[in-house]
């Protein structure tokens, strides 16, 4: 056993167990935090698929950002403005047949994909490739990206002016 | 390199990767943290004319290893009415999101964890746990001056990384890189090739950037003092208000866990600094190494600079921390968004502009 497969099985079962206690458990707030260690494990996967900066941007965005903004929303509800976050079982029927198409549909994906392995010895950065590409060829959806982000940013400020 | 030495030494690349990884942590950081917290008692003890302590050792240098013997043996308290899990890995993640900084930091040209291109936004990213930790904490604590230490912890480090990272932003343009080590071997040589100097340009550009430079400097030295928590940035456990924040409930081995956690935080903020603006681990004139032809002296030279400069930061954040009094939380955030944010993206616009002349 080669060291990388340690360091997968690793990041594969920290994933899978923090997405299970996610889901799980029935404290909103845990299961927040329990979301924490299910992006930090995505990302370690990303970097040991060679996508560094994919990897860092999910940690700098998701682990950062967004969980840190989501904990903070959910802290406040719960124990500042005592508004009770129900969690529990609704829609056992419609949420089994949806989840059960999903998971057939990745399933067939998986077993029709021809896999293949491509062997390097150490991943080459993505980062100079993937700038140029953006500044090149993928530029007007960039700038697009850029705006629809400057209008959220312009809503939110405004809705938390009145 | 250390892994390559170590791999050819051991033979497994298991257990070379296992040494290097372990490395930073007993070469430096608790090494580090013992002296720093013996350094912040005696600067503030001299600076208030008092002496600090005495008794432990010749002027009390072995206090903080009796302090460590003591938060060792210390009963592990957990309050009832806690979050058990989050209250127990809370600390743990503070701390690995600060440790996990030091992967990408090169104490020399030979003592680096890993010589990744994308070091800096690394060190950005993996910060984040910190601050989740900081959170986890101060809910679990279910104590309200603790989920109010942690908010405000969590708005701060949030807040003042937008500065951050503008003028991280700016050194990434002028530089074209964003790995920390070729950051430090591009200022090589002499003290005039230090960015804070203009960097390794020539002629007008260089004098140019000269007060931009210096400008970038103080505002990311002022907005990483404000990610780590240090005064005049210490709300998060304003003494006076919040008992201590986030860690109120904290004690024994969990409490010196973020206390190590702060400390490697300040050394790695004040390396950053270091790197980005004066050289690094490159000395300010030449190696005696190289002079004398002894190749090997040469990186325990560049960790001496290293570790000097960090260790400098570090002294003046104690400095700051024992001269000026705390912010009031809405100083804070205006100082934040009405004055860095907007001198970092006129900063970032004319650096630009000087670096296409």
């Amino acid at each position: 056993m080669n060291i990388y497969d340690i360091i997968f099985y690793l990041f594969a079962a920290v994933t899978l167990l923090s997405a299970f206690f996610v889901v799980t458990t029935r404290n909103i707030v845990r299961a927040a935090f329990f979301l924490l260690f299910t992006f930090f494990g995505v990302a370690g996967i990303y970097v040991l698929l060679g996508a560094d900066f994919v990897a860092i941007v999910q940690l700098i965005v998701y682990v950062g950002g967004i969980l840190i903004l989501l904990i903070f929303g959910v802290m406040i509800t719960n124990k500042i403005t005592q508004v009770d976050i129900k969690t529990g079982t609704i829609h056992t029927l419609p949420a089994a047949i949806g989840v059960g198409l999903f998971t057939g549909v990745i399933g067939a994906v998986i077993l029709n994909t021809e896999w293949f392995e491509i062997k390097t010895d150490i991943p080459v950065s993505t980062l100079s490739t993937l700038g140029r590409m953006l500044i090149n060829e993928y530029v007007l959806v960039f700038e697009l990206l850029g705006i629809l982000l400057l209008v959220a940013l312009i809503g939110a400020a405004s809705m938390a002016r009145k | 390199m250390m892994y390559d030495w170590l791999y050819n030494l051991t033979g497994s690349e298991i257990l070379a990767m296992f040494i290097v990884s372990l490395l930073p942590l007993f070469v430096f950081i608790l090494p580090f943290a013992l002296f720093a917290v013996l350094m912040e008692r005696k600067v503030s003890a001299h600076m208030q004319d008092r002496l600090g302590p005495m008794r432990t050792g010749y002027h009390g240098i072995l206090q903080t290893i009796a302090d460590i013997i003591k938060l060792l043996q210390k009963e592990d308290l957990v309050p009832t009415a806690t979050d058990k899990i989050l209250f127990n890995l809370a600390p743990l993640l503070a701390f690995i999101g600060s440790y996990a900084a030091f992967a990408a930091i090169p104490f020399s040209g030979f003592f680096i964890g890993t010589k990744i291109d994308l070091g800096i936004i690394f060190i950005v990213g993996v910060t984040g746990l910190v601050v989740a930790g900081i959170l986890m904490a101060g809910w679990a604590s279910n104590n309200k001056y603790s989920l109010l230490g942690a908010m405000r912890a969590a708005a701060q480090i949030i807040s003042y990384e937008i500065p951050t990272l503008l003028i991280i932003l700016t050194i990434i343009m002028l530089t074209g890189t964003l790995s920390l080590y070729d950051l430090s071997e591009m200022q090589t040589a002499y003290f005039w090739n230090w960015l804070i100097l203009g960097g390794p340009a020539v002629g007008l550009q260089k004098i140019l950037l000269i007060p931009f430079m210096i400008m970038g400097c103080l505002i990311i030295y002022t907005s990483t003092l404000a990610e780590v928590n240090r005064t005049p940035f210490d709300i998060p456990e304003a003494e006076s208000e919040l008992v201590s924040g986030y860690h109120t409930e904290y004690s024994g081995m969990k409490f010196a866990m973020f206390f190590l956690a702060e400390y490697a935080n300040m050394f790695a903020v004040s390396a950053i600094v270091a790197i980005m603006f004066f050289g690094g681990y490159q000395s300010p004139f030449g190696y005696l190494g190289n002079t004398l032809g002894w190749t090997w002296l040469v990186p325990i030279e560049q960790f001496f600079w290293f570790t000097s400069k960090g260790l400098f930061f570090v002294f003046v954040q104690m400095w700051l921390r024992w001269t000026l009094p705390r912010f009031r939380v809405d100083q804070l955030m205006a100082f934040c968004w009405k004055y860095l944010i907007p001198f970092s993206f006129v900063i970032l616009l004319l650096v630009g502009l000087i670096a296409l002349m």
